[in-house]
């Protein structure tokens, strides 16, 4: 088993409380980086230890934060993403419950460095209960002088707010995320400008995962070149990864970014295997929103490679044979899962969670979902096939925020690799509607 | 000044354009079509997707090209930055497939809707769209309302270019109407069925590209295109009262704001002008309006700037 930096103490007994927290060498961080360091060498630290964005889209963070505009006289904030809404990922649910603590230390320690006196959590309204755990871990942050005004005598003040979500997916994106919390519609901008330049109120403003959050702490702790050392290539550090679907082990597991894919679903270290002995069929190793691969791309690349979990080697082979990290959300279906149903399924939440502003996304979406729905209930025609994929290919790409991507991606990959499957949906309308189809045939002449 | 060169066509046009402006600067085929931008709206732009554009090189300083097709109405010019629009095989497709996107919920009611013959949507799918649909599911559809005495939203034909959210967040003082629910269920609404009470909501009508927001005092009255279009102004205490007058004989059907060839109106009218004055002693009529818009049915009658009489 590898290092763990976030769930080291997840399983103390009341670690979810300040003195247990505390007591397990809590806020060291933020005495570190507030005592002993400006906030220009905290960014320093963040960008040599190669930390990319845990939200999905792997943006290194250290760049992200240079770029957040300074201009004198205007306040800039730090937003924590906490609307975790993509289908297969729970990870920082798991992380705010257990050690709510670790969120607001790292939001202190990223505050400080980006200059921020006002910071935000902005959480998805059906995580209420969380609520409750993280305003109940600031009341004890502030009752011990780790927030509020002159904080360990250094002169740096900083307001924590929990700010809870009305239950839109697309308020995960960071402009819909701005929008919704200055009390608006959460529709996305347009950009530019950017966040970094033009954010929340109009000030430059960093939004940043839970995870790429918490991961501050340990960076500012140890040091950045030491996170670096985990991990392989620009893949640095840990990753939490949650794990579901047919396996044995499903659950938030933190692993170093450089464990193989097969290891990671045989093992019992992690998924434990595939569940009742069946074959693996396929898997989505970032969320819903990125694309399925199947059996015979899981554990190895095109190239015949062994598939790790990091970035550069889920996305190896580009979309024609590889997917992405993502947010690490990640799905394993044994061979009697449907694929077609399950395509529907994502294609369904996406359709509903458009916010409806563009043209593409708003009837796009609805349209596949319409499409899949009557292939996955034996009414499809052969044309469906070739529709969808057109219909994915016009909105990809063409749309103001990634939704449209995203709702795109899962539905083309799944057509890529599983066209035989749809195909068979079509021609056999009673059987489909019965048994499922069963693995997918490796194409031999594809290389 | 920055240099832009659009489908092989260069102009000089000041820091903070955007590319949608500057093609209409050289004006004729190469200006994107805008369903949702709107020059004197504040904030709008960016929705419809129809103005897309590819950058071919992004600037003199940075020559790569941008990965995407961008918005032009947003996408502000850089000097020697190069877009291809109408001759792009890549841009033409993009657009199809958006004007695809857009009329899949469409009611293509043309033969009965007011629109007809000054409609966006359809000059844009006359253009860009293809004869028949790929779309086999039942359309969305909503009741008719009515939105103060003055005005029928059909939402049934909305595009949802927020155009009319904007109208009501910036022209009028209380804001009584926007958009709720979300994705292809997303309707303009008025809050709480409340009806817009307010000097220039007539607006609304104006800025709407396609039927959704309807005049009812002249709704079935005629088609657009058997008025004669006149310019007209009055002293008015509310607005600057100059607009156009749509006669038929010596009788005014309806009044409408003044248009430019983008249909955009740069002086809005109040409701008094728009709905109450429709007899031809309240107004001093200049002559014949230019209309010089390539639209489907106006372009055997009003050619060229040539307005029937």
């Amino acid at each position: 088993m590898g290092r763990k930096l976030l769930l080291e103490h997840a399983q103390v007994e009341g670690i979810h409380t300040y003195e247990v927290y505390r007591k397990h060498g809590g806020y060291r961080s933020v005495e570190k980086a507030l005592k002993t360091m400006t906030p220009d060498e905290v960014v320093e630290e963040v960008k040599k230890s190669g930390l990319r964005g845990r939200g999905g889209a792997g943006f290194p963070t250290g760049m992200k934060w240079s770029f957040l505009a300074k201009p004198e006289g205007v306040p800039r904030y730090l937003l924590c993403n906490a609307d975790e809404s993509e289908p297969g990922t729970f990870k920082d649910r798991y992380l705010m419950e257990k050690i709510p603590h670790l969120l607001i230390e790292g939001m202190i320690t990223s505050s400080y460095a980006l200059g921020a006196n006002t910071s935000y959590i902005y959480i998805r309204g059906e995580y209420a209960w969380i609520v409750f755990v993280l305003e109940r871990a600031i009341k004890e942050a502030y009752a011990n002088g780790w927030l509020g005004k002159n904080i360990l005598g250094t002169g740096y003040n900083l307001d924590l707010y929990v700010n809870c979500g009305a239950g839109a997916y697309i308020c995960g994106e960071e402009t819909a995320l701005i929008e919704s919390l200055e009390g608006k519609r959460g529709n996305p901008r347009i950009k530019p400008p950017f966040p970094a330049v033009k954010g929340l109120w109009q000030s430059p403003t960093v939004v940043n995962n839970v995870e790429t959050i918490a991961a501050v702490v340990p960076i500012v702790n140890d040091g950045g070149d030491e996170y670096a050392k985990i991990g392989i290539g620009k893949s640095t550090g840990t990753k939490l990864i949650s794990a579901s679907g047919n396996i044995n082990r499903p659950g938030v597991y933190e692993i170093e970014l450089n464990v193989p894919v097969e290891e990671f679903i045989y093992s019992d270290q992690y998924c434990g295997g595939i569940k009742n002995g069946k074959r693996l069929k396929a898997c989505v190793p970032g969320g819903s929103s990125v694309p399925i691969l199947p059996h015979y791309l899981v554990c190895k690349t095109a190239n015949g490679e062994d598939r790790l979990m990091t970035y550069e080697s889920l996305a190896d082979g580009g979309f024609a044979s590889g997917s992405m990290l993502g947010s690490g959300g990640f799905i394993v279906y044994d061979e009697d899962q449907c694929i077609v149903r399950n395509t529907w399924n994502f294609s369904r939440f996406y359709a509903h969670e458009s916010c409806g502003q563009c043209s593409p996304c708003r009837e796009g979406t609805g349209w596949m979902e319409k499409v899949l729905h009557r292939l996955e209930h034996g009414h499809g025609k052969m044309s469906d096939i070739d529709l969808l994929a057109d219909v994915a290919k016009k909105i990809e790409g063409n749309t103001i925020c990634p939704l449209g991507d995203a709702a795109a991606w899962p539905v083309s990959a799944a057509i890529r690799h599983f066209r035989e499957e749809f195909e068979w949906h079509v021609n056999e309308p009673v059987a489909s509607q019965q048994r499922n189809y069963g693995l997918v045939k490796e194409p031999t002449a594809a290389v | 000044m920055p240099k832009v060169t659009i489908d092989g066509q260069t102009i000089e046009v000041p820091e903070g354009t955007t590319i949608l402006t500057a093609a209409r600067q050289i004006g004729g085929e190469l200006v994107p079509p805008a369903m949702c931008y709107y020059s004197t709206l504040k904030g709008s732009g960016g929705k419809c997707r129809t103005c897309l554009v590819k950058v071919t090189k992004g600037s003199e300083k940075d020559p790569r090209p941008m990965p995407k097709l961008v918005a032009s109405c947003q996408t502000m010019v850089m000097d020697g930055m190069e877009v291809a629009s109408k001759a792009n095989e890549e841009v033409t497709k993009a657009r199809a497939g958006v004007v695809e996107f857009l009329l899949l919920n469409h009611p293509l009611d043309c033969p009965i809707c007011d629109q007809a013959g000054e409609c966006h949507l359809q000059d844009l799918a006359f253009e860009h769209g293809a004869a028949s649909t790929r779309y086999e599911f039942e359309r969305r559809t909503f009741e008719k309302i009515d939105i103060g005495p003055y005005i029928k939203l059909h939402m049934t034909r909305c595009i949802l270019c927020y155009r009319c959210v904007y109208v009501a967040n910036q022209l009028t003082e209380q804001r009584v109407h926007g958009v709720i629910g979300r994705g292809d269920h997303a309707e303009i609404s008025t809050f709480i069925e409340k009806a817009i009470d307010n000097d220039f909501s007539g607006n609304v009508i104006d800025v709407c590209p396609v039927g959704a927001l309807t005049d009812r005092t002249f709704r079935f009255k005629s088609r657009v295109w058997f008025l004669k279009p006149m310019d007209a102004h009055r002293n008015c205490p509310k607005c600057a009262g100059k607009a156009v007058v749509w006669m038929y004989g010596n009788e005014i059907f309806r009044v409408t704001a003044r248009k430019d060839q983008y249909g955009e109106v740069h002086d809005f009218i109040c409701n008094t002008c728009r709905f109450d004055t429709k007899s031809t002693s309240d107004w001093t009529i200049e002559g014949a309006r230019q209309i010089d818009r390539h639209s489907v049915i106006s372009q055997n009658h009003y050619d060229q700037g040539i307005t029937v009489r």
